[in-house]
């Protein structure tokens, strides 16, 4: 299952569209590892809404994903957690630590925009 | 009751078939909201304990009745290399490969009962049961 992704100026937006697999996972993330390059992109957001579940592997790749693309250049924002999958995570004892993430595509645009323009980040 | 359900483990691809085989199950058991997400999310982690200890096994769900408390049961088995320090296993942050060291801690978290068997040489059976409320 192939995760689209959108180039909207300076950022990349990947839209996962269903459940994935683990090699899906690490497929989205070499391929913004690449793209963040080939685009010269400054933010990604990773919109997970229709993820029913964000187990170990998940959480752990999502993070992984954020740090490497901060070593290309760019800031990520997970945008769409659900509320069941959040409690969920909660109790698993799985955080995101310092990734940053908003509530949905909007909220991580505004992020975005936020940290570009240097001004204080509202959203965390 | 409704008739057990076995799904094989062979590849990362059965770890999401086997959380959307247990979402419907435990559905039809009576499951709904956050409990259907919790259920799904400990499958997942024992179907990736499968994968990446194991190679292949299996994850048998079944419904179950106790004082007329209706509930789901997940069994995962493998035959693999079994676990040889299971007190170790379930300390939070341990991992002898390369999960978070959650997955059976946090399992255990999220289920109403655990237990785990392990033979070294012989295999592992994670067997955790879900009441509904």
């Amino acid at each position: 299952m192939e995760v689209p992704i959108l180039k909207q100026g300076d950022y990349l937006i990947a839209s996962i569209q269903s459940a994935l697999s683990d090699a899906d996972l690490l497929n989205l993330r070499d391929e913004l590892a690449d793209r963040v390059g080939r685009f010269r992109s400054r933010g990604v957001i990773v919109d997970v809404t229709p993820i029913d579940v964000m187990d170990s592997f998940a959480t752990r790749t999502m993070r992984s994903i954020a740090h490497m693309l901060k070593l290309r250049g760019a800031e990520t924002v997970i945008v769409g957690i659900q509320p069941e999958v959040a409690f969920a995570m909660v109790q698993l004892g799985l955080t995101l630590e310092d990734v940053a993430t908003a509530l949905d595509l909007e909220e991580g645009l505004a992020y975005l925009n936020d940290r570009m323009t240097g001004g204080s980040s509202s959203v965390r | 009751m409704y008739d057990n359900q076995s799904v094989p483990i062979k590849s990362d691809r059965d770890i999401v078939i086997a959380r959307q085989h247990g979402r419907t199950y435990a559905s039809k058991i009576g499951f709904t909201g956050g409990d259907l997400t919790l259920i799904a999310t400990a499958i997942s982690e024992l179907a990736r304990n499968i994968v990446e200890y194991a190679k292949q096994g299996e994850i048998v769900l079944s419904s179950i009745q106790q004082g007329g408390q209706a509930g789901i049961c997940i069994v995962a088995r493998d035959e693999g290399p079994g676990i040889v320090d299971i007190v170790q296993a379930m300390e939070d942050g341990y991992s002898s490969r390369r999960s978070l060291g959650l997955g059976l801690p946090g399992t255990k978290r999220i289920v109403d009962e655990f237990e785990i068997v392990s033979n070294s040489g012989k295999g592992t059976t994670v067997t955790v049961k879900k009441w509904l409320r």
